[in-house]
């Protein structure tokens, strides 16, 4: 057991001497977090449009100054006619077009029905279909109001309640998230090469000839990173809070507990990673390889998992991330409990120990 | 080594464009029925017949819906409130409340606009049945186009996108590493004391990468054509002369970052860091137009961001040199700083 506590002590040596790694693990999390909280959005914000609109009358006008007042949409101006719609669409300046009848105001009031086009730019589709319905529900709520005659009142009303994010801000969506994702990066970044690294450099010799067990060189070597990637919780915790003001409410020490189990899950999957790859390149490539884009995109994160395809659904329950997610959500923005959480929670420990696990196997092979 | 280097990029690129999409399907609906009549009934099985809900349960306890939302078994409850049919046929009028999980915004007012529809649907649906006339003055039709992408597909925007980002990570890495390897080896200093011209070096240094990079580009732009049914309704030769400028950023950024870096460890640090910011302020994930303005000036330093825009309206609109000189000038004066810099300080390191 001393020399166990020794090896740790050395290990944390070895991390906190190298100050400007250690800064650099410290300072990515945070100006991910900030730099991301601020830029991680798909809500609709000054969406430019414009119009084609050959009448010109009052009705129009009043429908253009309508959109123009609404902070979603961002009105570009007039465009002569239909063909230059899609020169418009081709330099990228505008993002839906508003055409008008011909005679708009009169067909109105005399055909008691006149038309609107609206024509997206639908290469981004969630964009498109997004612009789209902002501008039905405007002009629908314009022929609400100025309808003349008896209201055509509709027999059902619908009183919708938004629960947990009522001003639908897609920030409380995604800084939890990037809490998670964050962590996951940088916990499995930091210890792939480790490992690796003693390999390359022809320590591993001597630590193989130490008195230490495999398992506590695997225990010893998570342990420092545990903590550093712990004041990393605490830093992300403390911006998502200031800075971005997401809601808390659930137990803080519930949150804690979660992602120190997450960190021990994420930082067993780069030790594992680590003991599988024979030069620190390996080591990282694989890492990013597993890591990076497969967190972003199959965690939920970004894209809701219920959509995807099933089998890219059954792969998405291997990823770390996925579970946490849940969780961070789950007691940041409903303030759920164990109670209804422990599902994830085994899930995250039984990975931690599977990885473990793995990496002492693959490590004990490396002993022969 | 290699052949990791260019089949995880492809493999990612065939599995994970399926993953993405925005659009909302299978919402769970919990019903709660407190009226339990038949104009109820009717309005529930409207739902079990429409394609994108699902029934998560049934009650008549408003507590089990938000129980059933709490635990993410329900995505949406509807609750029928009691003498809805009796206010319904006597009042003409009767109300019903939706509870929605809005934790994901955007996927909360889709579910609320397809619940509101099927609603609004069967209520004028009884209103007709009923005889009374719905005259309503001036009325404005409304008619949707969706262009570039009628179908609504997500993988022909995303599948671009993905494509910049895999090639990207090949060559900043790959690039990224080779020089600081040489130093770690020392094989470096057999280079410097060769008659080669520095320029010569780095030129020497960026062409084997360069030329991976394009064809790593052809072959994903095939395999998009051949898996997704990628449209190509520019012209080819601009995607390749971007791709040629935009690889000479990327070698450039690689060769700087192991100018300025002694081990591999630090490179690959560096590289992961720029890498994981060029991809989130790229607009591939989340539209560049939602983020702030200050963050959408910052977007003009991001190569992936500017290389993304020309891929996507070039394939997806047919837009040409003259739409896109913009970004075109932007990535090559990157091209141009990162390089030099590159070689400045390559030589004052090894003076």
């Amino acid at each position: 057991m001393r020399s166990f506590i020794g090896f740790v002590i050395k290990e944390f040596y070895h991390i906190i001497r190298d100050y400007r790694s250690l800064i650099i693990l410290f300072a990515i999390p945070a100006v991910d977090l900030v730099l991301f909280g601020y830029t991680v959005r798909n809500e609709l914000t000054r969406a430019p449009f414009a119009v084609v609109d050959p009448s010109r009358d009052q009705v129009t006008t009043e429908i253009v100054q309508k959109l123009a007042s609404s902070h979603y949409l961002e009105f570009e101006g007039y465009l002569k006619n239909e063909s230059d719609i899609d020169p418009a669409f081709k330099a990228g300046k505008i993002k839906e077009v508003v055409v008008f009848d011909r005679k708009f105001a009169h067909k109105l009031t005399h055909n008691r029905s006149a038309g609107i086009q609206l024509i997206a730019d639908a290469s981004n589709p969630n964009m498109g279909a997004l612009i789209t319905a902002q501008i039905s529900g405007l002009v629908q709520q314009f022929q609400a109001t100025h309808a003349s005659g008896p209201p055509a009142g509709t027999p059902i009303n619908i009183r919708s309640r938004l629960l947990y994010n009522p001003d639908l801000r897609s920030v409380y969506l995604f800084v939890p998230g990037l809490i998670a994702v964050i962590l996951m990066l940088i916990s499995a970044l930091m210890t792939s090469i480790t490992i690796a690294r003693e390999k390359e450099t022809g320590s591993m010799e001597i630590l193989l000839a130490s008195p230490l067990r495999p398992i506590q060189i695997i225990i010893g070597k998570v342990v420092p990173y545990f903590f550093l990637a712990f004041i990393d919780v605490l830093i992300v915790i403390i911006i998502a809070l200031s800075i971005f003001n997401v809601p808390f409410r659930g137990s803080v020490t519930l949150f804690l507990c979660e992602a120190g189990l997450f960190e021990l899950t994420a930082l067993s999957l780069g030790l594992l990673i680590s003991s599988w790859s024979e030069s620190q390149q390996t080591a990282m490539m694989t890492a990013q390889g597993i890591t990076l884009m497969p967190t972003f995109i199959l965690s939920g994160l970004i894209f809701p998992i219920s959509s995807m395809p099933r089998p890219l659904q059954w792969l998405s329950t291997i990823i770390p991330a996925r579970w946490f997610l849940v969780i961070v959500r789950g007691i940041m923005l409903k303030g759920i409990g164990i109670e209804v959480l422990w599902k994830e929670t085994a899930i995250l420990g039984g990975m931690a120990f599977l990885f473990l696990f793995l990496s002492l196997r693959a490590f004990k092979v490396r002993l022969d | 080594m290699t052949t990791m280097i260019t089949l995880i990029p492809l493999l990612q690129l065939v599995i994970l464009a399926n993953a993405i999409t925005f659009e909302v399907k299978n919402i769970q609906l919990y019903v709660v029925d407190q009226d339990q009549s038949q104009v109820s009934q009717q309005l529930i099985s409207q739902f079990q017949h429409s394609d994108y809900f699902t029934m998560s349960g049934w009650s008549s306890q408003v507590s089990q819906g938000k129980k059933a939302i709490q635990d993410d078994k329900a995505n949406l409850a509807m609750v029928i409130p009691h003498y809805f049919q009796r206010d319904l046929i006597t009042q003409k009028h009767a109300s019903l409340q939706l509870l929605i999980n809005a934790v994901d915004g955007s996927a909360a007012s889709v579910s609320q606009t397809y619940t509101s529809a099927i609603i609004n649907n069967f209520a004028s649906r009884l209103t007709r049945a009923s005889g009374a006339v719905n005259i309503s003055t001036g009325h404005i039709g409304l008619d949707n186009h969706n262009w570039y992408n009628p179908q609504l597909k997500y993988s022909i925007y995303m599948v671009p996108g993905l494509l910049v980002l895999l090639v990207t990570m090949v060559e900043l890495f790959m690039a990224g590493m080779n020089i600081t390897r040489e130093k770690e080896l020392g094989t470096i200093e057999q280079l410097n004391i060769t008659p080669i011209k520095r320029y010569q070096f780095i030129s020497g240094k960026l062409l084997p990468f360069w030329i991976i990079g394009m064809a790593e580009m052809a072959v994903g732009l095939f395999v998009g054509w051949l898996v997704y049914a990628l449209p190509f309704v520019g012209h080819l030769w601009l995607i390749f002369a971007g791709s040629a400028i935009y690889l000479l950023v990327m070698l450039g950024l690689g060769l700087l970052i192991s100018t300025v870096t002694e081990t591999q460890q630090q490179a690959m640090f560096v590289g992961w860091f720029l890498m994981v910011v060029f991809l989130l302020m790229s607009g591939l994930f989340t539209p560049i137009e939602s983020m702030p303005l200050w963050a959408q000036h910052i977007t003009i330093g991001n190569p992936v961001a500017q290389f993304i825009e020309i891929m996507r309206n070039v394939l997806m609109k047919g837009s040409n040199l003259r739409d896109l000189w913009f970004q075109f000038t932007d990535l090559s004066i990157m091209a141009v700083t990162v390089n030099a810099l590159a070689v400045i300080r390559y030589r004052k390191t090894h003076a």
